[in-house]
């Protein structure tokens, strides 16, 4: 079995009196697609902003690539990326515009074949000159995707990916996350509030509730433990359930 | 027109005023302010009555150099918002940019922009009214790569302070140079402030930047103890103001603000 490429010990988040992530301890193995699911406000945006490094743990350890992350930031981001509904980029900057920043950023070489290459992929041709301000949520989506693949990580992090995207695109999205996964090994922090979505394309699924982990495995051993036949309706049962003091 | 309705709008903008420093300070600080800097002229140009030498190299040269610190401070902070309002801080600090090379990037835009800016100001002042900035000689050079670091300085802190508050505080991008203009003896010299507030004027950068165009014009040597004080409070506040940046910065990541800065 493949070396943990994340691992992550005790983590835990206080914000004054208020306890967002509380002792999370998980493993992603090179390769694996973790789904990270739970209702809102159950610690899961907190968790992967301590994972980008964007929120200071109040305890805890976290390792990527065998690094512990506070003495390896710089060294860990370069190979990390993440995808996100709720950041945007600059608007006044063209779609090209701002996949070129974002290479430098991260000092790619070779950075118009690389855009060439997403952008096709993405199927962003018909947009890649236009100006990020005038572009549809679906596309908005999409430049954030192609964004994340563009610096070729190791580990990302996908939050939402498919949220604004219709049915065809979403699918190709989908298609497209595993067919890297399978070519470049990639690793991947998934979350989505579609059930099926998220049976569909973790390997693993971590469900939080109050920041803390009260279910962890397979889509189905997780169904299986909980007598459901969907994952939804475990979803709905783990939400609903009050949490032991 | 229904009386309930202006008033709801009304309260809408009054309750701001409840929790908002920044906009109570809009409407003390600024008249105070106006009154401040308007006084001193006046008494300057009393001091003179019609005679005082060289009056346009004074106001306009005084003008042109304000906007230096200004647009450097502007650099700075407007640099900043911009990716607040463009929701892209995340992008950026989730990369591998650190806080260094974030406030170098915006020090070498500011001074592009104060390039940019001084060309355009420069330029109308000799065609509208035949001013001549570089009569005033190269001595001025160092005077106002000084004014450029006063302004990352004030720029510096106001970033810290917008990515500490929020957009509570996002109208000083703009005001907080302006907290400084009284004492940095822009229009008038430093003697005539009265002595308390010449105590303070002179723990200002830009103060013996103003006092030292002023000798240049007036004396046409070369204020060689302005410069140095000039230099020496500048080093010491941009160090300072880094530091405190890097530990605003952190603190910002602790309490997690720096994903919800803008919001």
């Amino acid at each position: 079995m493949a070396e943990p490429i994340v691992q992550v010990r005790n983590l835990t988040k206080r914000f004054g009196d208020f306890t967002a992530v509380d002792g999370v301890s998980f493993d992603i193995r090179q390769g694996e697609i973790l789904g990270l699911l739970g209702p809102n406000g159950a610690g899961k945006t907190t968790s992967i902003q301590m994972l980008l490094g964007l929120i200071t743990p109040t305890a805890g350890e976290i390792r990527i690539f065998g690094l512990p992350f506070d003495r390896h930031r710089e060294e860990i981001l370069g190979r990390v990326n993440f995808s996100s509904t709720y950041v945007s980029m600059p608007q006044a900057l063209t779609v090209e515009e701002n996949l070129r920043v974002v290479g430098k950023l991260y000092g790619m070489d070779r950075i118009t074949s690389r855009i060439d290459d997403i952008v096709k992929r993405l199927e962003m041709e018909e947009f890649r000159t236009k100006i990020t301000r005038k572009l549809s949520s679906g596309q908005m989506t999409r430049l954030s995707l192609a964004k994340a693949f563009l610096t070729a990580p190791k580990v990302l992090s996908l939050d939402e990916p498919t949220a604004s995207l219709d049915p065809d695109i979403a699918d190709k999205t989908r298609a497209l996350i595993k067919e890297i996964r399978r070519s470049t090994g990639l690793t991947v922090l998934y979350t989505s509030h579609n059930m099926r979505e998220m049976e569909e394309m973790s390997d693993r699924i971590i469900f939080l509730q109050r920041g803390r982990i009260v279910a962890e495995g397979t889509s189905e051993a997780i169904k299986a433990v909980y007598g459901e036949a969907d994952l939804e309706d475990v979803f709905l049962k783990l939400a609903r359930t009050k949490p032991r003091a | 027109m229904k009386l309930h309705r202006i008033a709801a709008l009304l309260s809408r903008h009054l309750y701001l005023y409840k929790r908002s420093f920044p906009r109570v300070l809009e409407i003390v600080y600024w008249p105070f302010v106006d009154l401040l800097i308007w006084g001193f002229i006046t008494l300057y140009l009393a001091q003179f009555k019609a005679a005082l030498p060289n009056f346009v190299l004074f106001f306009l040269g005084a003008l042109i150099l304000w906007d230096v610190l200004f647009r450097a401070q502007q650099g700075i902070t407007i640099s900043f918002l911009e990716e607040i309002w463009s929701r892209n801080l995340m992008n950026l600090f989730a990369s591998p940019l650190t806080t260094g090379e974030f406030l170098a990037a915006t020090m070498i835009l500011s001074v592009s922009k104060v390039l940019a800016v001084s060309c355009v100001t420069v330029l109308a002042a000799l065609a509208f009214y035949s001013f001549n900035i570089f009569v005033l000689g190269v001595s001025l050079i160092p005077f106002i790569l000084n004014l450029v670091i006063a302004g990352w300085c004030i720029g510096v802190l106001t970033t810290g302070l917008i990515m500490r508050y929020g957009q509570e505080v996002e109208v000083l991008a703009w005001g907080m140079v302006f907290l400084f203009q009284p004492i940095s003896c822009v229009f008038y010299p430093l003697s005539v402030l009265p002595d308390w507030l010449q105590a303070i004027a002179r723990l200002n950068p830009a103060t013996h930047v103003f006092e030292g165009m002023r000798a240049v014009i007036t004396a046409g040597t070369f204020p060689a103890h302005n410069l140095a004080w000039a230099v020496g409070l500048n080093a010491v506040y941009l160090t300072v103001l880094i530091v405190w940046f890097h530990v605003m910065f952190a603190a910002c990541k602790d309490k997690g603000l720096l994903v919800r800065v803008g919001e």
